[in-house]
């Protein structure tokens, strides 16, 4: 079975929840094969084992993780000529698609982002759904040049344990010098709790315009610590300063496809919808009943969120007994 | 210092956007268009680098004949000049292909900094910034939300899901900027009445030295093998809070199993 080459998604020891579901995808069409960048791919090799990868190819040394995007192109391009994979499946994170644009300049292949949804089409190669246009649009395209490179959005399909060896292997690729042009000279980690990351959580709660200050994002943020959700916050709320802009949602912002996704506070505009319409469900609270988000919600309620939002929490926190 | 910003014209997000039946590209015929958003961040930070050390700012747009709006509107917020690479050849380009003609305008202009902005709101892949720097063989400085340039160092915020990483290059390099990077200006009245006159080049594929079978949806490495509208979502349950609108929703997410 032809092989697939899965970009591991990790923080040096946990692999993230996104790379369990691009090797459950890949499964669908091949053999998965993950490529881990930098150090602790043994300590991730377990989880990468238990959802199905056969080989782990592990490029390490040299301090490539302080170096972004341009090594880790250049060790999957070495892999791509070496083994002649079906695919190469990345993470549609910001990074991702920086990695896959410049892997398919080196592998002169085409790239497509954010897929929802992967299938076989007519000829056996694969075929990506996207949306696009703020959700308006369902597009199903394909790559006609080289290997497909593929960038998945994160929640597009449900990680499923399969085990399979996760045998380790040097990816045996050197990393040029040119690579190593742009330094990551230190990581700034801003304080906000112990959340699940925006783009990967199953969950999010984002707050907007009706929350109105920068303190009664505590309000917002108890609601999501409830549900053990990711927070996001619209762009009004970002530009005005009342939450840190990575943490924006919309055309500007972030994507994010949660399987729930609580809209507190925000009208709803297109550049918001933007970032949030593939959510499976939308539950929505706001106090204008003609809000345009209303549009979306699977359950909406109209009314002002200083009452609904303090209730809400506590009966969740009441019904999951804590 | 030579900054070249690569600008996009997009249709306006407010305007109901599609693809064109016959070859599946978008359509840009029917809606407004509009200088991508981010690019006007991208503008911004280039103006602002030229004031503080020097040079010239140059926008790089390739694209339909009216674009050229939206050059002058780049133009009016400060710009020096403008190369247009238009010809009829380059309509559904991909991303491959739109890196490669870029490029090679890029090599004609010379620069020590691009500036792009982090993503299109049309195409929205977020990719143009790596694609240019693998091909001009500089470094790439991608997510920008905070750039300092100190002679021929540059020291960059790039933004993370964690907070954001400190980055050191040296130029020429190839920058995306977020809009967190800075508030772009308006144009002026003196800005636009002296845009009228600034100069701006126009290249066709042969001018670039841009091979025509390069380019263009026919030779694509991404195709659209098909798109339909969004079906509707199926209406929800809205309920007016009468002092229970917490608990029911509640026992909404209880019935969905979230809780």
């Amino acid at each position: 079975m032809a092989e697939i080459l899965v970009l591991a998604e990790h923080d040096g020891e946990m692999v993230k929840k996104v790379t369990s579901e691009l090797l459950t995808l890949a499964r669908r069409f091949g053999e998965p094969a993950a490529v881990w960048i930098g150090p602790g791919s043994e300590a991730g090799r377990e989880r990468l084992a238990e959802f199905g990868a056969a080989k782990v190819y592990v490029a390490d040394g040299g301090d490539i993780q302080d170096y972004p995007v341009a090594p880790i192109a250049e060790v999957l391009a070495g892999l791509v000529a070496r083994q002649s994979p079906a695919a190469v499946f990345l993470a549609a994170t910001p990074e991702g698609k920086e990695v896959a644009g410049r892997l398919a300049v080196k592998a002169g292949s085409g790239v497509i982002t954010d897929a929802v949804g992967l299938a076989a089409g007519d000829d056996g190669g694969l075929v990506a759904e996207q949306s696009i246009f703020g959700g308006a649009i369902i597009v199903q395209s394909r790559v006609r040049t080289g290997t497909p490179i593929i960038a998945v959005r994160p929640n597009s399909v449900a990680a499923e344990p399969a085990p399979a060896a996760a045998e380790i292997e040097p990816a045996g690729v050197e990393v040029t010098d040119a690579a190593r042009a742009v330094k990551v000279t230190e990581r700034v980690t801003a304080e906000r709790g112990e959340r699940p990351e925006l783009t990967e959580a199953a969950i999010v709660v984002s707050g907007g315009r009706g929350v109105g200050n920068a303190e009664n994002f505590a309000l917002i943020e108890k609601l999501a610590d409830s549900l053990g959700a990711a927070v996001g916050a619209s762009r009004a709320a970002t530009d005005a300063g009342w939450y840190p802009h990575q943490f924006q949602v919309g055309q500007t912002g972030k994507t994010v496809s949660p399987q729930l996704y609580l809209a507190v506070g925000i009208s709803g505009a297109i550049q918001h919808r933007a970032g949030m319409q593939t959510a499976k469900t939308i539950m929505v609270i706001n106090k204008d009943p003609e809000a345009p988000i209303f549009e979306l919600a699977d359950f909406g309620v109209v009314g002002d969120l200083f009452q609904v939002v303090p209730q809400l929490t506590g009966e969740i926190e009441r019904r999951s007994g804590n | 210092m030579n900054i070249v910003v690569c600008m996009k014209q997009v249709p306006d997000t407010w305007a109901e956007r599609t693809l064109r039946p016959d070859d599946s590209t978008l359509d840009r015929a029917s809606v407004d268009g509009v200088i991508n958003e981010i690019d006007e961040y991208a503008i911004e930070e280039g103006l602002r680098l030229a004031e503080a050390h020097g040079g010239e700012v140059t926008i790089l747009t390739m694209g339909p004949e009216k674009a050229t709006e939206s050059i002058r509107k780049a133009l009016s917020m400060g710009a020096d000049k403008a190369v247009h690479l238009v010809d009829d050849g380059l309509a559904g380009s991909d991303a491959l292909q739109t890196s490669a003609a870029l490029a090679k305008v890029l090599g004609r202009t010379g620069f020590d900094l691009v500036i792009l902005g982090s993503e299109s709101t049309d195409a929205r892949m977020g990719v143009l910034a790596a694609m240019l720097a693998e091909r001009l063989g500089v470094p790439q400085v991608s997510l920008a939300s905070k750039v300092e340039v100190d002679g021929s160092q540059l020291r960059v915020h790039r933004q993370a899901d964690y907070g954001y990483d400190q980055i050191e290059a040296t130029l020429p390099a190839v920058i995306s900027v977020v809009e967190k990077i800075n508030e772009p200006r308006y144009p002026s009245f003196k800005g636009i009445m002296a845009a009228k006159k600034k100069p701006v080049e126009t290249l066709s594929l042969a001018d670039a030295g841009i091979d025509a079978g390069e380019v263009g949806v026919a030779s694509a490495a991404t195709e659209v093998v098909s798109f339909a509208k969004r079906p509707p979502r199926q209406a929800g349950t809205v309920v007016k809070d009468e002092g229970d609108g917490g608990a029911k929703a509640a026992g909404f997410l209880a019935a969905q199993k979230f809780i």
